[in-house]
């Protein structure tokens, strides 16, 4: 190992070396830090962390009893393939009767069709295998994507393809055909006929299928006393609210974020959830490039759970959900658009109105290029207040546009869901309809929606999976997956998108049109036949006769060239909703006081968030989610109360990194009881570093009962103390402890750097006076340093670059990779153990003080060195270098000696310790990408620069007699990368992308000194901080 | 004390000794060729199909193109077996009563397709690329033999790996001009050695041996 | 050539007080009684019976690991990221280790004309065959695909490539072997003339055929005697450089990868005295005992613990000397990765095992500077016990505290064994006791005839010989 002079003092261990300096590092060494108890330099963790050697043995917790006669004979066929001599047994080959003329065996298809999720769709481009969709990325043509994608959509196969899912239609329990539910429905339907349908309630998710709407209308139109109620957990009641508030109307912000100079962000994790969270990451890291530092822009966060939108704030602020509405009311008397005096009044502390004046006077210098973005999670005054202050900026227009909403009807959900409840438990309702959701989980605690619903005569659930909801219906009705049935929707713009199916739906089920259509006059009508002739009426000049009524014109040639060009394309032209003028209530909203909504201000604060891998719990299942580190704190299959460093030191809770697993892998939690508003609810605790003091976060999403063999029973159900009126956060809580501890499988317990430098970070002023200023400390040693003849790349030469300052950590790179490449799911247990399999994993790493530190993400892949410590280890030769410099991993040639792991300083290498794949599940088989030997026990795996990729397009290249053009070849994570932080190509072609960027002068190597030549190299990070407040 | 051996055990002990060490050779010997043999490999063995169909009629017969039936063996990694449709192209007219290809027409009949043996197959950690092998100039004969002469097809080839490796390692001995590679009646000419360098050339023939080539 | 059966008088400095290699009053005679008479005579013992129970059961506990390793997968073990190498690979060092004793004992003593190398050399040299069988247990096993570690072997297979020669794993594979087979080779030729003796005084028909089988028709003519000399000598000369060649290349398992920790050039001394230590910890651990219970005090007299002692003492310097480089280099490097992971022994969640080995292996030894100590047997056997433990940490030390905190902080994990792990590893102790109780029973576990050549009257038996060889 090559000495490095710069780094730090030898006897210096990971829990000393806040104590001494580094000049490797830009900042004082005491900045870089591990874990809380770290921070604090407790003793008592020190005693934990150096436990003794466990003396007692543990028996393994391995489900052995699942592996059975199959993988006895397995190991039995293998040892008999000792002599090498076993033939393969003989196989079939089966071609088609009738080739659909366009497909051509054995090159995919990609087919243009788009993902509903709270009430807007995100278009998508779905590779299709003979028929089989295999994967899914982001449509470039959609506005709400880019060619992005999030982790729901990459996870959205496995959710096609989920043995789990319901398959039958059942009444009671007992399966039924199709034709007997419709008998009943339409016998009870007569029934409403002559009460005008008075009994009959419908309940649906946020729709914003204009079909659907227009299929609900006619139905509405049709029983005009019956009820739509609508409610989606996943939903924007209070931006809805907001709206209201200021303009009077329900309208949308639509934000310009390539137009912004200057964004706060109250509560709002606009990055990474929402709709339009794509496209705005995307806008959003276009302007952080140091290169174009005019344009870089700045980023103020006041917020409560830290989000990835906040670990890219130039300067965050953790605040409790009441502080951050006592700020807003601040930051908009600053601005002057409510008096001055009252600023006083707030209640807001000198330091925090220090800070504001500042914001503000940034805001104020950059009227019309400045902006102003409400969370969910804050109350809708917080939302009238952003809206007031853009328009008193000028940013109206600019940096924002309103327009009519996407969503076909919005709702105040909350109040609607309520109305529902008090019918239902007044006997008005007789027939109960819900199209999807999960609303017997998903509802507040205090709606008692199960005991409600017990009250109704005929209960119809049409949902993915027979849960929660299904268990409390008669009938039960497998629903068509969104790959699998027409409908369309719209995205965050307006922007209509048509949903095409992929494949024919795997269990018999039906789209939500299909069940409408039941309650019309034509009950038998496919959703095509409905999707389009909404459609064709729309063109034809949209007058909204009842579908059922008027037959369809006769479909115009021109129509039917534009649905065409519509599936092609995958979006409508000139759908996009358009701007509207709005006029604010100013006077109206300078009246608002803050917290006038609470009931109480005292106690803990108790904040409910959507999951960031389950949402509302409508993920539960998908073993790929359940198993994805969540941003910041790496933990899979569980949610958890995340609270304060603080306090957690006050009330003594405490996580240990354990002996199984340790400080990645198994972390042992206290479990704390939650009481609040007369409900408790016990859970893990996890202090979270810029998780704001007396106020605790708990994620929806989990504690589900009756998800499937993934997600029933993982975590702890929030919504047990949820009350409608506080959806998101609500003061009076109380946290006390158990005593008792918990196991939580988390990926990374270990953020201090021990000053090896793996994320550079300066300001921007640093940049600017001496761009090497990141270089500082971390010197490359010659490439004559190795014992080996150093590589000839005469052809191509692949390498990536990875902008730290780019990525926001949202994890659809990781996602993105394991449906690429076929990479298991193992299991909670397995994650303990420290053996999660994910081929790129986003590291993330903290500076600064614990109550207030910067969070940087760091994904690593396999750096593809061009000295591969792994390579001449191996000794059958399993990894070895490509002539493009590739470090091949050669599946079928490890005999799985795991050297290559232990000389791998990235620790990027995969081992399958146990057969982790499933290779008995028939849907799952389905889902696997053919182009990529699904591995079995035994063998080392890594990333691969996704070269089934490469290879395809360097033979359609050689056939072309060509090289391969820069950006041809996406990789699996850098096509989902919504930031565009990770960019693929050809360094033997200097004007490739990746050749430019990695000549820039932030590049930088992964622990360069080992002189391992990185071919993934990383953009430092630079930050844009606000001079008056300082770093 | 009496004697517990016969002399001849000396002898035998001898011989014992160092037969032991030409026994061992001899059966490792023995082990590499078993796994080179047909019966490992199942190289010339031709195979058993639900219908007896004949290359050698087809092609040298009534001298079918390859790309007749193998359609996408020029776009795609998968050369392609024909659906029956095509089979019916012409045997809806000849010997449309033929009891052997009842078979065929109930599966046109009923939408059932025919499940073939397969010939030719890799192990499925191995990524064999038809179209770039043809547009490269390997022909079809190079690697299935000379299908017109079997009346049930067979795999001509070992497909071991040595063997790919062969071909991938010296190109030249192997690669003939594109517009000969469907004939199944292609020799190499004399001076394949000088033309296959030349051929090397021209198409940018790379001697691709790293594993990612194939394994992936 | 039978230069080597002419016994070396005593070094003067050894003076009166040195006992002798042999106890006084002994005739050819009795030494051969005393010595087949335990493989065929005598009653075995039964403390041989109850070991042997303890022994095949644990032999058993093996099995059943083994297998149920070979069904499930590594996974079983506690190994994980960043710790994919464990117990496995420390149990292979260790027995490797121990090992060594067997082949210095008798090659290099034999060059270097030790006398008192006869009455151990021969269950010594036994000793190392058994340790090296259950070292390589580990290697094989270890893999994840064990069906075909095969692949190991350079041979024209049909994929047509060859292993990869850079990586110290193939260098395993040749130098196990090799120092197996030599190991062997040496053992049975040694072990020929007393097949032979064995042969002629076995009382039952079925011992006379088994053995003179094995004796390959020994007679013990000037003609057997001269070629066996060569053979042996020759053999000697072949397993010297492999005592220090084979841990040599075992260390560089470890020295050639770039873990802090590993990346050492110190290791190939450090590994061979330290193999040599543990090697001679292990003879006292089964002489003391074996003497005793079958009262061979006169054969192996306190002159050779004393002498066996007085080597444990000289490694156990050198052990010693190798921490200390390892911890002064990993400061004197200024090396942040080698400092820290120094540090991380020390004071990290492994640093009892750390300070334990110390103990172990540098303190304990100590106690054997007073010759008091050296020549009381139940004293020794403590000592040489504790240092076998000790090499047992030391290994486990460097393969797991160096793995476990490596570069990135991101990665950094713990490594908790299971109770497979467990079963694996004390499996083969039952399995390498069972075969060196069964090899006590039916083979001389002193060599005879080398006995009787350090026998005072051995001198004339030599001159008739020679003379002999001049007709």
């Amino acid at each position: 190992m090559t000495p490095n002079p710069e780094v730090p003092n030898p006897y210096v261990g990971g829990d000393r070396s806040r104590e001494v300096s580094d000049p490797g590092s830009r900042l004082p060494r005491e900045e870089w830090w591990r874990t809380l108890d770290e921070l604090a330099d407790d003793p008592a963790f020190r005693d934990r962390l150096y436990n003794e050697f466990p003396s007692e043995i543990e028996a393994i917790a391995d489900p052995v009893a699942r592996r059975t006669f199959l993988k006895l004979m397995g190991a039995s066929m293998a040892l008999a393939g000792v002599t090498a001599c076993t033939r393969q047994p003989a196989e079939k080959i089966v071609p088609y009767v009738r080739q659909p003329e366009e497909i051509v065996p054995g090159r995919p298809l990609f087919y243009a069709t788009a993902m509903p999720l709270g009430g807007v769709v995100t278009g998508l481009l779905v590779e299709s295998h003979e028929g089989r969709p295999t994967k899914i990325e982001g449509n470039p043509l959609h506005p709400g994507s880019l060619g992005a994608s999030d982790v729901f959509a990459q996870a959205a196969v496995l959710g096609l393809y989920d043995p789990d899912r319901s398959q039958t239609l059942t009444n009671l329990g007992d399966i039924r055909p199709w034709s007997a539910f419709l008998g009943t429905i339409r016998a009870a339907l007569s029934a409403q006929q002559p009460l005008k349908g008075a009994g009959l309630r419908l309940l649906t998710e946020s729709v914003s299928s204009p079909t659907l709407a227009a299929q609900i209308h006619e139905a509405l139109e049709r029983f005009p006393a019956a009820k739509w109620h609508q409610w989606d957990p996943a939903s924007h009641d209070n931006a809805r609210a907001g709206a209201k508030l200021a303009f009077g109307e329900y309208l949308d912000a639509q934000y310009l974020l390539d137009g912004a100079d200057i964004i706060v962000a109250l509560d709002a994790d606009f990055l990474a959830c929402g709709p339009g969270a794509l496209r705005y990451a995307r806008d959003f890291s276009a302007r952080r490039r140091p290169e174009r530092a005019d344009r870089m822009n700045r980023l103020y966060a006041f917020e409560s759970m830290p989000t990835s939108t906040g670990s890219r704030a130039d300067h965050r602020l953790p605040l409790a959900p009441r502080e951050i509405e006592r700020t807003a009311h601040a930051l908009a008397a600053a601005i002057g658009i409510r008096p001055a005096d009252s600023a006083t009044a707030l209640g807001v502390s000198p330091a925090l109105q220090k800070t504001l004046t500042a914001v503000a006077k940034d805001l104020q210098a950059h009227r019309g290029a400045s902006l102003v973005i409400a969370g969910d999670g804050q109350p809708p005054a917080v939302h009238a207040l952003a809206h007031a202050m853009n328009d008193a900026l000028g940013n109206v227009g600019r940096t924002v546009v309103y327009t009519s909403t996407v969503e076909a009807a919005p709702v105040d959900q909350a109040q609607s869901l309520r109305d529902l409840v008090a019918d239902m438990n007044a006997g008005r309702v007789d027939l109960l309809l819900i199209v999807g959701g999960n609303p017997a989980y998903t509802a507040p605690a205090d709606l008692k929606i199960a005991d409600a619903m017990a009250k109704v005569a005929t209960r119809v659930h049409l949902s993915l999976y027979d849960d929660e909801t299904s268990a409390l219906c008669h009938w039960q009705i497998p629903e068509a997956h969104f790959l699998e049935a027409w409908s369309d929707g719209r995205a965050y713009d307006g922007t209509v998108s048509i949903i095409q199916p992929l494949i024919a739906p795997l269990y018999g089920g039906k789209s939500a049109h299909e069940l409408l259509a039941a309650m019309s006059d034509r009950p038998e009508r496919s959703g095509y036949d409905i999707v389009r002739e909404h459609w064709q009426r729309e063109r034809a000049g949209g007058q909204t006769a009842g579908t059922g009524a008027s037959r369809p014109a006769p479909p115009r040639p021109e129509f039917d060239q534009d649905w065409r060009r519509w599936l092609h394309d995958g979006v409508v032209p000139d759908t996009k909703l358009a701007a509207k003028t709005v006029t604010v209530r100013t006077d109206a909203i300078a009246r608002f006081e803050p917290g006038a909504n609470r009931a109480t201000q005292s106690g803990v604060e108790v904040c409910f968030r959507n999951d960031p891998s389950t949402l509302d719990g409508r993920f539960a299942n998908n073993g790929w989610l359940q198993e994805l580190p969540k941003p910041i704190s790496r933990l899979t299959w569980d949610n958890a109360v995340f609270v304060s460093p603080a306090m957690a030191e006050r009330l003594k809770f405490d996580n240990t990194p354990s002996w199984q697993g340790g400080e990645h892998g198994q972390i042992l939690a206290s479990v704390v009881e939650i009481r609040y508003r007369g409900r408790t609810v016990k859970g893990p605790v996890f202090p979270l570093p810029g998780h704001p003091d007396n106020c605790a976060t708990i994620h929806l999403g989990y504690g589900r009962t009756r998800a499937g063999h993934v997600g029933t029973g993982a975590g702890f159900n929030a919504n047990a103390i949820r009350t409608s009126d506080a959806l998101w956060s609500g003061a009076g809580g109380e946290i006390v402890t158990t005593g008792d501890t918990f196991s939580l499988a988390c990926t990374q317990y270990h953020h201090l750097m021990e000053g090896r430098g793996m994320v550079r970070a300066v300001t921007r002023d640093e940049f600017e006076k001496n761009p090497r200023s990141i270089h500082e400390g971390h010197e490359e040693p010659a490439r004559t340093m190795t014992l080996y003849p150093e590589h000839q790349y005469e052809g191509y030469k692949w390498g990536m670059s990875i902008d730290v300052n780019a990525c926001i950590g949202c994890n659809a790179c990781v996602v993105g990779c394991q449906a690429e490449n076929n990479i298991p799911v193992i299991g909670k247990d397995q994650v303990l153990r420290g053996r999660e399999m994910h081929w790129i994993r986003v590291d993330s790493y903290y500076r600064g003080p614990a109550d207030q530190p910067e969070t940087y993400f760091q994904p690593v892949p396999c750096m593809h060195c061009e000295n591969a410590p792994c390579e001449p280890v191996c000794p059958v030769g399993a990894t070895v270098h490509s002539d493009e410099g590739l470090n091949d991993m050669v599946y079928n040639r490890c005999v799985g000696t795991r050297y290559c792991s232990n000389n791998c300083p990235y620790k990027v290498r995969r081992f399958n310790f146990l057969l982790y794949q499933d290779w008995n599940t028939p849907s799952l088989k389905l889902m696997r990408n053919p182009d990529v030997s699904v591995r079995s026990r035994g063998v080392m795996e890594k990333c691969t620069y996704c070269v089934q990729r490469i290879n395809a397009a360097k033979i359609d290249a050689e056939k072309a007699d060509r090289r391969v053009a820069d950006g041809e070849i996406k990789t699996a994570c850098q096509q989902a990368c919504p930031a565009d932080a990770i960019i693929f190509g050809d360094l033997n072609d200097p004007k490739s992308r990746v050749a430019q960027l990695q000549a820039e002068t932030r590049n930088y190597s992964l622990l360069a000194d080992l002189n391992t030549r990185p071919r993934t190299t990383y953009l430092a990070a630079v930050r844009n901080v606000n001079p008056e407040l300082g770093d | 004390m009496s004697q517990i051996f016969h002399r001849s055990a000396n002898t035998i002990a001898r011989v014992s000794i160092f037969g032991a060490v030409f026994f061992v050779a001899g059966l490792l010997g023995l082990l590499a060729q078993i796994n080179r043999s047909p019966w490992v490999t199942q190289a010339r063995v031709a195979r058993e199909q639900p219908i007896q169909f004949s290359h050698e009629r087809h092609v040298a017969g009534n001298g079918l193109d390859c790309r007749y039936c193998h359609t996408s063996v020029e776009d795609s990694p998968f050369a392609g077996i024909p659906p029956t449709k095509t089979c019916m192209n012409c045997h809806s007219q000849i010997f449309s009563a033929s009891p052997y290809l009842e078979p065929v027409r109930l599966s046109f009949r009923t939408d059932r397709p025919i499940a073939w043996t397969r010939v030719h197959d890799l192990p499925d950690f191995v990524y064999f690329n038809h179209s770039i092998h043809v547009n490269k100039g390997v022909g079809c004969t190079t690697c299935h033999g000379q299908v017109d002469r079997m009346p049930l097809m067979w795999q001509e080839q070992s497909l071991q790996m040595e063997w790919c490796l062969d071909c991938h390692r010296n190109p030249e001995r192997y690669v003939r001009p594109r517009e000969a590679v469907f004939r199944v009646d292609y020799v190499p000419p004399a001076n394949q050695a000088e033309l296959g360098r030349r051929l090397v050339a021209d198409y940018h023939i790379q001697k691709l041996t790293s594993c990612s080539t194939c394994h992936r | 050539m039978a230069e080597h059966f002419v016994p070396v008088e005593d070094p003067p400095s050894a003076g009166l007080g040195t006992p002798p290699v042999i106890a006084p009053g002994y005739t050819f005679g009795t030494v051969t009684d005393k010595i087949s008479a335990i493989v065929l005579t005598r009653k075995t013992p039964r403390g041989w019976y109850v070991g042997f129970g303890i022994a095949f059961l644990l032999t058993m506990v093996l099995l059943v690991s083994v297998s149920y390793l070979l069904v499930e997968g590594i996974g079983i073990w506690g190994n994980n990221q960043p710790v994919g190498w464990a117990f496995e690979i420390t149990n292979f060092v260790w027995w490797i280790g121990i090992g060594h004793a067997g082949t210095l004992i008798s090659a290099i003593l034999l060059l270097l004309r030790q006398t008192w190398r006869t009455s151990i050399n021969r269950f010594a040299e036994a000793m190392t065959l058994f340790a090296v069988a259950c070292a390589g247990l580990f290697p094989a096993l270890h893999t994840g695909r064990p069906w075909l570690d095969y692949w190991l072997l350079p041979y024209p297979n049909t994929m047509g490539i060859w292993p990869q020669f850079r990586s110290p794993i193939m260098w395993d594979v040749f130098a196990v072997s090799t120092y197996a087979t030599v190991s062997f080779l040496f053992w049975f030729v040694g072990l020929l003339p007393d097949l032979a003796t064995l042969r002629d005084r076995s009382q039952s028909k079925v011992g006379r055929f088994v053995y003179g089988l094995l004796a390959m028709g020994w007679r013990g003519s000037a003609r057997h005697w001269h070629q066996y000399d060569t053979a042996y000598l020759l053999l000697a000369g072949l397993a010297t450089p492999l005592v220090v060649s084979v841990h040599t290349v075992v260390s560089f398992d470890f020295a050639v990868a770039i873990v802090p920790g590993w990346h050492t050039t110190i290791f190939p001394p450090y590994f061979v005295a330290g193999a040599i230590y543990s090697g001679f910890a292990m003879v006292l651990t089964l002489a003391i005992p074996i003497r005793a219970v079958y009262g061979l005090e006169d054969f192996i007299t306190t002159r050779h613990l004393e002498n066996m002692a007085k080597v444990m003492l000289v490694t156990g310097l050198i052990v010693a000397y190798g921490y200390t480089v390892e911890a002064f280099i990993a400061w004197y490097s200024g090396n942040a990765y080698e400092g820290f992971m120094i540090w991380n022994r020390i004071t990290g969640p492994y640093r009892s095992l750390y300070w334990a080995l110390l103990f172990c292996n540098v303190l304990t030894p100590q106690v054997l500077w007073f010759r008091r100590v050296r020549k009381y047997a139940p004293g020794l056997f403590v000592v040489s016990l504790i240092v076998n433990v000790g090499m047992w940490l030391e290994r486990f030390v460097i393969v797991v505290t160096s793995l476990h905190r490596d570069f990135l902080p991101s990665s950094w994990g713990m490594y908790r064994p299971t109770i497979w792990d467990w079963g694996t590893y004390v499996g083969t102790i039952g399995l390498f006791v069972a075969l060196l109780l069964l090899f006590l029973r039916f083979l001389p576990m002193i060599s005879i005839f080398e006995m009787r050549t350090i026998l005072p009257a051995a001198k004339v038996d030599e001159d008739v010989r020679e003379d002999l060889r001049v007709i």
